[in-house]
């Protein structure tokens, strides 16, 4: 009796990272790919739940040479932060107090935020994106505020941050929703003109930043490129496109791809 | 208890452009006086101050109403909501939209299309006596198909808020709506599953991979569906026509459709495209379906254009809608109705188009809208019952994320009260794991888990199909597909 019918198509699984060929024991799944289910989403599950080591995140940001201060939202704990996004989009009292006096540090042409969001894990990838990014700006002559950490906060609160300091843009970098196969996933988000009350089509976003999806170091390119397309056309969001991207991403290249190289 | 005050002000129309005749004579309005519901218990006495924060309070627990600040305050308080709702006319929904008429088009679509002839078996009903007459015996589906136009989303979801899942399960099964397409879906005993073959970078060859993983599990006689990660022109065309090719190739009984925006869809049509469903989210606020970049015109505009191009073999169901509870909070547009009326508000719009698929994407929105397993849970029963009793041919993403509290478990249990309650079509992911969207769906294999307990077969023509290509046998199992069968001679061997 076999326990485990194997699929004959297996050699398809090269071509997607999706769970194709699993194999089957009568219709249902085998064993080892039930585990391996499990597993992923215990990852995922646990990237949700891990705590935010900000004193980590902090000396790590000392050691790369930037400036930091730690901000509050109205989001006290992980479930509040899941139950009530409207409290993670914005800043807790004191928090608004501190960044007026950071403010008399000013101008600011950037101010940059660093949140756990729903990975806390993704922060790991923050200063390898932050650091260099950081560099390439200030020999341009920008003029960026320091970092604020977050813990607890939704993209939105960028805007509140940046209006606060009076930046000219507001960048977030925060762990998205992780996948099953994506825990540490990292986004960053900007808005030129940061106010209370910006929608998400004000935004730019430069998604899946981990060393196995978007790698750190190309989406430092992309958004030194978008920043500084931003900061001229005095513009983001979705008049804002990456034209790099697109020249890049032509359908008929891929089209072709498929007929020669099944 | 009755409503205790009934305003009985004529609204004058300002506009000139009020009502029609037949909501002008029951809508005798007003307003101005607000119709108030009160339910007491002994000495405690609860107030609900319209109709709209009567059904928000009677639901049950649900985070994102909370989060809307319209759920109820106790347990104790959302009973009294129930007692009060229970005693309420069904009338009552005709003469007091819970969105005004003047500021929202789905509450004049539901007014306008409303038939009084089929609402006459109910008419004298309140909503507490309809649950009854849902649940009695002799109601079967044939009554139930003739009372559906008579029905607004506001009766279903007023009901259903009265009712245990174990009723919403049993009435949904007793409902059969029917789309047709190239396939027949919707018949009792039979259950369809659309095949989701996303990826990130929208790769043809990786796509194409995960479709013949899906055919070969007998899978895709909903629909060969792919959300697209890039929403343009020509990348729609360039999938629509890898999924068509294939569907000629191996002459599949069934549909293709590249989920991208409407108005995606209506450029690759005149771009001749060959477009057989056309795809939007909707949801049931005029202000929300606003933020999705559509109105009913539109839908009217794509479904003629396909319409004109008659690829359809055994019917014309044209369209494909995916809904789902919270997105007119997630949208600032619901009007502080809760969100499940605002969920088969958005099915009104659907049955106005005849879709051959409408889906709610239950667990996808997050747990700031449904918190864990158990409202999904509920959530998911609700959609598919109040869409079935609407006539909408009802399917579900049985899903969630992984920062709500839910696992595989729950929805194993979800899609075995789905197959319990006749639900029309699921959801086959490659594993369940949808690696361009990022969340959990169900899986090629867990239809089998289905068709093995509870004797759910494929779409007629479909099932035919599995048979001659000796994918499945006709006890339901599915059996080996040899490296030479000749689905898997492509993509290899194609150029």
């Amino acid at each position: 009796m076999n326990r485990v019918t194997p699929d004959s198509w297996s050699d398809l699984r090269g071509m997607t990272a999706a769970r194709i060929a699993l194999g089957r024991s009568g219709g249902s799944l085998p064993t080892a790919e039930l585990l391996d289910f499990g597993l992923a989403h215990a990852r995922a599950r646990d990237a949700v739940k891990a705590p935010f080591d900000v004193q980590k995140l902090l000396a790590d940001l000392q050691s790369a040479g930037l400036s930091s201060l730690v901000l509050r939202s109205a989001v006290e704990n992980r479930d509040d932060y899941l139950r009530r996004p409207d409290w993670g989009r914005r800043l807790s009292e004191s928090s608004r107090q501190q960044l007026v006096a950071t403010a008399s540090l000013g101008p600011f042409d950037l101010c940059c935020a660093i949140s756990d969001g729903l990975s806390s894990r993704a922060t790991d990838h923050a200063i390898a994106v932050l650091a260099p990014l950081h560099v390439l700006l200030m020999s341009e002559g920008w003029r960026i505020a320091p970092i604020a950490v977050v813990p607890f906060g939704r993209v939105a609160i960028q805007d509140e941050i940046g209006e606060y300091l009076g930046a000219t843009l507001s960048l977030m970098l925060l762990g998205e929703r992780p996948g099953l196969g994506s825990p540490d996933s990292l986004g960053a988000y900007f808005v030129h003109h940061p106010r209370v009350g910006k929608s998400d089509a004000d935004r730019n976003c430069v998604s899946n930043i981990r060393p196995a999806g978007l790698p750190p170091a190309a989406a430092v390119a992309t958004l030194h490129y978008l920043l500084n397309a931003a900061r001229t056309r005095g513009i983001s969001g979705v008049t804002l496109k990456d034209e790099r991207l697109l020249a890049a991403r032509d359908p008929s290249t891929e089209r072709a791809r498929f007929r020669a190289n099944p | 208890m009755n409503p205790s005050q009934q305003g009985t002000i004529v609204r004058e129309s300002i506009s000139g452009r009020g009502p029609p005749q037949c909501w002008q004579r029951r809508y005798r309005v007003c307003k101005f006086i607000m119709p108030q519901y009160r339910h007491s218990f002994g000495v405690r006495s609860f107030v609900f101050d319209d109709l709209k924060t009567l059904l928000a309070k009677a639901g049950p627990r649900r985070s994102g109403d909370e989060l809307a600040g319209v759920a109820a305050d106790s347990d104790e308080e959302r009973m009294a909501a129930r007692y009060a709702l229970a005693d309420v006319p069904l009338r009552t929904f005709l003469e007091d939209p819970v969105i005004p008429y003047e500021q929202d088009e789905v509450t004049r679509l539901i007014c306008e299309t409303h038939s009084r002839a089929a609402f006459q078996p109910v008419a004298s009903l309140t909503v507490g006596q309809f649950r009854e007459w849902l649940l009695s015996y002799d109601t079967d589906a044939v009554q139930l198909a003739g009372v559906a136009p008579g029905l607004t989303p506001e009766m279903v979801a007023a009901v259903s808020k009265l009712m245990r899942n174990q009723d919403l399960i049993l009435v949904a099964r007793k409902c059969q709506v029917t789309s047709r397409f190239r396939n027949t879906l919707g018949l009792p005993g039979r259950m369809a599953v659309r095949i989701q073959p996303n990826h990130p970078t929208d790769d043809p060859v990786a796509i194409a991979a995960s479709i013949l993983d899906g055919l070969c599990y007998g899978c895709g006689d909903a629909v060969i569906g792919i959300n697209p990660a890039t929403d343009n022109v020509d990348n729609t065309i360039l999938l629509i026509r890898l999924i068509g090719d294939l569907i000629d190739r191996y002459e599949i009984p069934t549909q293709s459709c590249v989920l991208a925006h409407v108005t995606t869809s209506l450029r690759a049509m005149n771009q001749g495209a060959p477009v057989d469903l056309v795809f939007q989210s909707i949801a049931g606020t005029e202000a929300a379906n606003t933020s999705f970049g559509v109105n009913l015109s539109l839908l009217a505009e794509s479904q003629a254009a396909a319409l004109s191009l008659k690829r359809g073999t055994v019917g014309d169901n044209v369209m494909y809608f995916e809904t789902g509870q919270g997105s007119c909070l997630s949208a600032g547009a619901h009007h502080g109705v809760d969100q499940q009326t605002l969920e088969a508000r958005a099915y009104a719009v659907a049955r106005h188009f005849r879709p051959l698929l409408v889906n709610t994407v239950v667990g996808f929105i997050g747990p700031e809208y449904l918190y864990d397993g158990k409202q999904i849970i509920r959530a998911g029963l609700e959609d598919h019952f109040c869409a079935k009793l609407l006539g909408v041919p009802m399917g579900c993403d049985v899903c969630y994320t992984n920062h709500s509290e839910a696992d595989q478990d729950d929805m194993d249990t979800l899609l075995s009260l789905l197959g319990m309650a006749g639900c029309n079509y699921i959801m086959g992911v490659p594993g369940a794991d949808d690696i361009m969207l990022n969340y959990q769906s169900t899986s090629f294999h867990d239809i089998h888990f289905l068709r093995q307990s509870l004797g759910l077969r494929p779409a007629p023509e479909f099932e035919d199909w599995l048979l001659r290509n000796g994918i499945m046998n006709q006890d339901l199992q599915l059996q080996p597909v040899a490296r030479g069968h000749r689905l898997l001679q492509s993509p290899h061997d194609r150029h």
